[in-house]
């Protein structure tokens, strides 16, 4: 066998005491598709980022561990160096300008130039464009990857696959490359376009070109890649051969059953067979979390968890229904139908929500806890206050008593109700953001992940609040998580999301593999070839 | 796609210019103005303010938006035809050492404009309305009080009887027409300055050469997206502080012309207007603030003077009161930049709309 052309030895990486990486070997060979699959969170980007000297890297205390490329120690610190030593980058969000043409975004910054008469006074930069040259280069680029576009077309407009294709262009047309990582490339394509961008990568690695592949798409992994390395939680689980490996094994890889799952407590209230919340053909335009359609019911009492990886349209769905970004398709409440890209119609009809953003949506960071428990109620409901000559005035110390009340019942560690919400701890804010819900007594409860962000221990304060509220108020929840385990612990239903649809809904204490399967799109190829 | 549906679209993506067309259409109805006169009084305010008006492309073009700041460099220019006046160097000589002398001031403007745009990524806009109006008071502490007062100058003509600071109106009789009158046709009441449209059409192309360069293409790069520019190895800080000194600079010059042209310095008030009136011309042209071309600023131009000449008319054939035109002018100028922006905004959002339908 040949010289390796990357070797990964003993790589760690800490971000502010929490270990993402552990001791991850990795050695690929010039030629080879080599695919490293996990969920999010495992640490993939990461491992991508040392590779590519990202500063985000470098400002957090650099790593440790050692890169050899082509057979040399290598001291990347920029992507810059990376570049120079051949090592190419094709992001997962498109590094793509709209108003440029193909053959203006595979050339940026690398633009090919003549003199004119100007630039003979004035210097390099009055150079004009040679864009017979650089059409040619983009052209020879695109033949290569097999791809038929006329490579003066402004980039806007294109269909997603199309972009895909320029950003490798690019990355190809780099005539030094000789290791290519492609960060979950095919999750904008579609299956036409994935086979396409596959044969693609096939001829890549013919022409010994050595290839990184990041995604979730099992299938594919098992249609190009040579080899397969399998990360949870920063570690390597798992290492194989195409010829060894199946979709089963990887999904269970994957997920695997983690250390410290939360007990489960027992739950005497398990929803019943009414539906509270009809969701049909739900669209949500969420940059990033684009929902496509999804139908799905939720019982009355019960706790529905909504799954899935990141960039699937999980977040998107609550959202949506609570009118934070542009929503179509019916909703229906107890009966009936919400206004949809309302938030005030939904609240007031007793949904409240806890956003994934905690920070940005969720709290006025600079406002006490008690302004912030109550001020949802108070514009909705118009709780808390007392009307005066047409003039509505806040009724101070009931506010104080409410607020003391809560902050005694969910436990939020602080100075007092006074106390301004940005000096509290990541799980007490959110904590925060519950009470403030729970002000509003609504029927459902939507929580975005609750426990990004906070620690093991308060996870489970947060988790065991979510439980209590359910099964004591008989308040009917919905939670989205990223974090399949916390889903598993306190969920009666989980539904997985995948691509902005609804993949399936699965019982807490369903197979791993089932839920690798849904989470990486594979159950209905799987149950289509059954059927 | 049918014929109508294709001229529904055209008028959708150029329903500022349409909407303004169609007002000075009706406003030159009802004023019953002459078209010969419409056309002599717009050549003169088109070679006035064109180059100011092209003196805003090139922010737009870099992601800056309007720049209202090209106030300062019609203070550049100020400073630099107060000194030609001291001096007394007049005629096209005049002309031209003004304007190199409101060179290496502009640039320095433009320098401290951009440092400060680079402080204020986003808000680019608003920060340089303001700074136009910070700067105003510096040089009014100029004029007022350091001239004369600090740095010792002694001009009967030009200063106040105090002998500090300079008068309200200087006049610029040394300098009148000095680029206009080089070569001119005249017919009538139509006069055509050939080599300050000349001047203009060189700018132009200047312009458009530029934004052809490697040079260019960076500032377009920055333009559109700032961290992408940054990614692919471009200094964007540098890039932007270039665009807004040309900007400056071509401010400077623009003012240059129009203030040969006009033949009087209001000392304390020729500036205050052209950012908004230049901003409003290139926004009735069909510019945005993240888009404008030279033929977006030239129609636009055209169809603000327009606008400008006959809305106090039709304001006096309708109410038959001159007072009334003149609030019809400040009106319209204001008015059209509200109106100009919202329909951009409402272009924005349908696009929007058209492109969420597509998706789903």
């Amino acid at each position: 066998m040949s010289k390796p052309i990357l070797q990964l030895i003993d790589i760690s990486k800490e971000y502010y005491g929490n270990r993402v990486l552990k001791k991850v070997n990795l050695t690929v060979y010039p030629g080879e598709v080599h695919a490293i699959v996990g969920e999010n969170g495992a640490g993939k980007s990461t491992l991508m980022n040392i590779l590519f000297g990202m500063p985000v890297i470098h400002s957090t205390g650099g790593f440790s561990g050692q890169i050899i490329f082509d057979g040399e120690p290598a001291d990347i610190n920029s992507p810059k160096v990376a570049m120079e030593k051949g090592i190419g980058m094709v992001h997962q969000e498109f590094m793509l300008l709209p108003g440029f043409t193909i053959t203006e975004n595979l050339k940026l910054n690398r633009e090919i130039t003549k003199h004119n008469l100007v630039s003979k006074l004035l210097g390099e930069k009055m150079k004009s464009l040679d864009m017979e040259a650089m059409r040619k280069d983009a052209r020879k680029a695109l033949d290569t990857l097999g791809v038929d576009i006329d490579e003066m077309l402004p980039v806007e407009g294109l269909p997603v696959g199309h972009k895909q294709f320029i950003e490798i262009a690019r990355e190809i047309d780099k005539t030094n490359v000789r290791l290519l990582v492609f960060d979950e490339p095919t999750a904008v394509l579609t299956e036409i376009e994935a086979d396409l961008f596959l044969k693609a990568v096939e001829k890549l690695a013919a022409s010994g070109i050595a290839i990184l592949f990041i995604t979730h798409r099992l299938s594919e992994v098992m249609q190009v890649a040579d080899n397969i390395t399998v990360i949870r939680d920063g570690e390597v689980v798992g290492r194989l051969t195409r010829e060894e490996a199946t979709i089963e094994d990887m999904a269970r890889l994957m997920v695997g059953r983690k250390i410290d799952r939360i007990e489960k407590t027992k739950k005497v209230n398990n929803g019943t067979d009414e539906n509270i919340l009809e969701i049909k053909n739900l669209k949500v335009d969420m940059p990033g979390e684009v929902v496509k359609n999804v139908n799905l019911n939720v019982k009355k009492g019960e706790i529905l968890g909504i799954g899935g990886l990141a960039g699937h349209g999980k977040i998107g769905i609550a959202n949506g229904i609570m009118g934070l970004y542009p929503a179509s398709g019916e909703v229906i409440f107890k009966g009936e139908k919400i206004k949809l890209n309302s938030p005030n119609d939904v609240l007031s009809r007793g949904m409240a929500f806890v956003s994934e953003d905690r920070r940005g949506v969720g709290l006025l960071l600079d406002e006490s806890i008690e302004k912030n428990i109550v001020l949802t109620a108070m514009q909705v409901q118009r709780k808390f206050l007392t009307r005066i000559l047409g003039v509505n005035f806040a009724l101070s110390s009931k506010i104080r008593e409410h607020a003391k009340k809560l902050i005694k019942e969910l436990d939020i560690r602080c100075t007092g109700p006074e106390q301004p919400v940005r000096r509290l701890s990541g799980g007490n804010q959110q904590k925060v953001c519950i009470a403030r819900a729970v002000t509003l007594e609504p029927d459902l409860l939507f929580v975005s992940e609750p426990t990004r962000g906070i620690d093991v221990g308060a996870k489970k304060i947060v988790l065991d609040l979510l439980l209590k509220l359910n099964q004591e108020l008989g308040m009917t929840i919905v939670i989205t998580s990223s974090e399949l385990a916390e889903l598993r612990s306190i969920c009666d239903r989980i539904a997985i999301i995948y691509d902005g649809k609804l993949e399936g809904i699965l019982p807490p204490d369903a197979d791993d593999t089932d839920f690798g399967l849904m989470m990486a799109g594979g159950h209905s190829d799987k149950a289509k070839e059954v059927s | 796609m049918s014929l109508l549906q294709n001229i529904k679209k055209g008028i959708r993506n150029n329903i500022v210019p349409v909407v303004f067309t169609i007002l000075c259409l009706v406003g030159a109805i009802v004023a019953q103005a002459s078209p010969f006169f419409l056309l002599s009084s717009v050549v003169v305010r088109l070679a006035r303010n064109l180059l100011l008006v092209f003196s805003l492309i090139i922010p737009v073009v870099s992601g800056l938006g309007l720049n209202f700041g090209i106030v300062l460099g019609a203070m550049a220019a100020q400073i630099a035809l107060v000194a030609v006046t001291h001096w007394n160097i007049t005629g096209l000589g005049g002309f031209v050492v003004a304007a190199i002398l409101s060179v290496p001031l502009s640039i320095l403007f433009g320098w401290l404009t951009g440092k400060v745009l680079n402080k204020a990524k986003g808000n680019e806009m608003i920060t340089s309305m303001m700074l136009g109006f910070f700067a105003n008071g510096l040089y009014q502490l100029l004029f007022l009080f350091i001239l004369g007062g600090v740095i010792p100058m002694v001009n009967e003509a030009i200063m106040l009887p105090s002998g500090i600071g300079i008068k309200n109106t200087v006049s610029l009789r040394g300098i009148k027409y000095a680029l206009d009158d080089v070569i001119k046709i005249s017919y009538g009441s139509l006069t055509i300055p050939i080599l300050t449209f000349a001047v203009i059409a060189l700018f132009a192309l200047a312009i458009k050469f530029l934004l052809q360069t490697k040079l260019g293409q960076e500032l377009r790069c920055v333009g559109q997206d700032m961290n992408i520019a940054a990614t692919s190895g471009i200094d964007v800080d540098k890039m932007r502080i270039i665009a807004v000194i040309m900007s400056t600079v071509l401010a400077a010059w623009g003012q240059l012309i129009h203030l040969q042209n006009i033949g009087i310095l209001q000392t304390y008030g020729s500036h205050e207007q052209v950012g908004l009136f230049a901003v409003a011309s290139i926004l009735i042209g069909g510019a945005s603030v993240t888009k404008a071309t030279i033929g977006q600023a030239v129609l636009g131009t055209f169809l603000f003077h327009l606008l400008f000449i006959i809305s106090p008319m039709a304001g006096q054939q309708l109410v038959g009161e001159p007072q009334v035109g003149e609030y019809f002018r400040a009106f319209v100028a204001y008015g059209v930049i509200g109106v100009s922006l919202a329909l951009h905004a409402w272009q924005k959002q349908q696009a929007q709309k058209d492109k969420l339908k597509q998706e789903i």
